[in-house]
């Protein structure tokens, strides 16, 4: 490559000395050729690519990294935590009393709801041992902080502050106070990350609220959703609202998870192209709930060889799912 | 005077502490968690470069796929993408660094521009092969940015270079 023939610089300008190096070039240790470590780097970093991309592999590695870099990370969050205390400070009153009003209000509107829970949970209860039906079991929760937006701009991931240490573990689904907004896809010791319902591999299978239409609901990217493999002339209007149907043992039955926006039934394909905007603060900031595990689905029956050991399966609950 | 080969200033030589820390530094830099704002500069592979280009026998290809693994962790993205990109990048950055520095600092940024931009390209392409997601034009805005901290961050890392300048005229060079 070029950077042999530096010495005739030398030779035709004395004058100019050269800045790169005050050092002659090594003549005899030179070790490879740039092209040969060129081609080293890059067949190693094509290998990594696929290990991670294909087989899944490097978690344990990223694993360890992360953990001794987490102080590292600690400090590099300190000026964004800096901002966000000054932005903080400067709220005005009038605000934060409009949003304590607003709170107030909501809680009110709820409470009638919450009361009667108790009672309804409890009557559920007695309905489902009068038919002999399994128990619903009540799943708790972890409330969970969004630190911040992970960098990668190829996927939509947010990192909570919770981890291994406090219980998390991938596959959980996350919440907030309206709707489903991820499941955790990694843990580490202290943090996780949390893979948003809008990323493009993440797909939840939901029901149609209004007539119970089992369907799946992938991300589309850019913060909407797509509805998939729906016939062109099926039940679904604009405005519906999907929840989760449960059937991929991942989600709980009935989260609401998001709204028809817009239905494009073009006959030249068979399905409809049904776009749908998350429910909850999916892109929003803030306090999130991490669902415990639920318990474990019935055995599948033996026809559909199982697919069901796969502890995280939203990416894959596509299969699972199709009605 | 601009340090370039065309200037007449006689820079010390550089010292590898300084190096290793100008690199931890953009690699903090890097870990700040700016999320999806567009236009933030990829630190590590701007002071790359810069060593790249200043210093090809002391920094290349193996360091560059070391802070590319690191960047990987960090930035929650396949393994390996980033260290792909790094290591063309410093390929193509030692192959450029005996012409570049004949110009002045505005053009070199100008031709150190597209190696940023296609060390975006790989990444983009390594990724959406993969089936993710495009990110949007707006993602390759921080080449352009970077590649106007070229001008900056030169001065700023040669400054221990630098000695003070004595007016001797009977000095040859």
């Amino acid at each position: 490559m070029g950077r042999h023939r530096a010495p005739i610089f030398f030779e035709s300008t004395p004058a100019l000395m050269s800045v790169v190096g005050h050092a002659p070039p090594p003549f005899f240790k030179r070790g490879p050729a740039p092209l040969v470590r060129l081609a080293f780097f890059v067949s190693l970093s094509l290998i990594l690519l696929v290990a991670d991309l294909r087989f899944h592999t490097l978690e344990w590695a990223r694993l360890g990294v992360a953990t001794v870099a987490w102080p590292l990370q600690r400090i590099t969050w300190m000026p964004i935590d800096a901002a966000g205390d000054f932005g903080g400070y400067l709220t005005r009153q009038s605000s934060l009393l409009k949003e304590n009003e607003e709170l107030r209000r909501r809680q009110l509107g709820t409470a009638n709801l919450l009361l009667r829970q108790q009672h309804l949970e409890q009557e559920n209860k007695r309905l489902r041992a009068l038919l002999d039906m399994r128990a619903r079991l009540p799943v708790e929760g972890r409330i969970a902080e969004i630190l911040y937006a992970a960098r990668d701009p190829f996927s939509r991931r947010v990192i909570i502050d919770k981890g291994i240490q406090h219980g998390i573990s991938a596959g959980q689904a996350v919440v907030d106070d309206i709707g489903i907004i991820g499941q955790v896809v990694r843990v580490f010791p202290l943090t996780s990350e949390v893979l948003l319902l809008t990323d493009k591999d993440q797909a939840i299978p939901v029901e149609v609220q209004r007539n119970g239409l089992r369907a799946v609901l992938a991300g589309a990217g850019a913060g909407m959703m797509e509805l998939r493999f729906l016939a062109a002339n099926a039940d679904v209007q604009a405005g519906d609202i999907l929840m989760t149907s449960g059937l991929d043992g991942v989600y709980l039955p009935g989260l609401p998870v998001a709204k028809v926006v817009k239905i494009d039934r073009d006959s030249a394909y068979s399905f409809a192209r049904i776009t749908c905007a998350p429910l909850a603060g999916v892109e929003r900031h803030g306090l999130a709930l991490v669902l415990g595990d639920r318990t474990a689905l019935p055995p599948q029956p033996d026809d559909a060889p199982a697919t069901l050991d796969r502890p995280a399966g939203g990416k894959r609950a596509k299969k699972k799912a199709k009605p | 005077m601009q340090p370039t080969h065309a200037s007449r200033r006689i820079l010390l030589p550089v010292r590898n502490w300084f190096i290793v820390l100008t690199l931890f530094v953009a690699l903090l830099l890097n870990l700040i968690p700016f999320g999806r704002l567009p236009g933030i500069p990829d630190w590590v592979a701007l002071v790359l470069v810069f060593w790249c280009v200043h210093q090809p026998l002391k920094v290349g290809m193996a360091a560059a796929f070391v802070l590319g693994l690191a960047m990987d962790v960090a930035d929650a993205s396949v393994m390996g993408q980033h260290a792909l990109a790094y290591v063309l990048l410093a390929f193509a950055a030692a192959g450029l660094s005996r012409r570049v520095l004949w110009f002045p600092l505005s053009q070199q940024a100008l031709q150190l521009l597209p190696l940023f931009l296609g060390m975006q390209l790989v990444m983009m392409a390594t990724r959406m092969l993969s089936g993710a997601e495009f990110p949007g034009m707006l993602w390759f805005l921080s080449s352009f940015t970077a590649a106007l901290l070229w001008h900056p961050a030169t001065y700023l890392l040669l400054i221990p270079q630098f000695r003070p300048e004595d007016k001797d005229v009977h000095r040859p060079i």
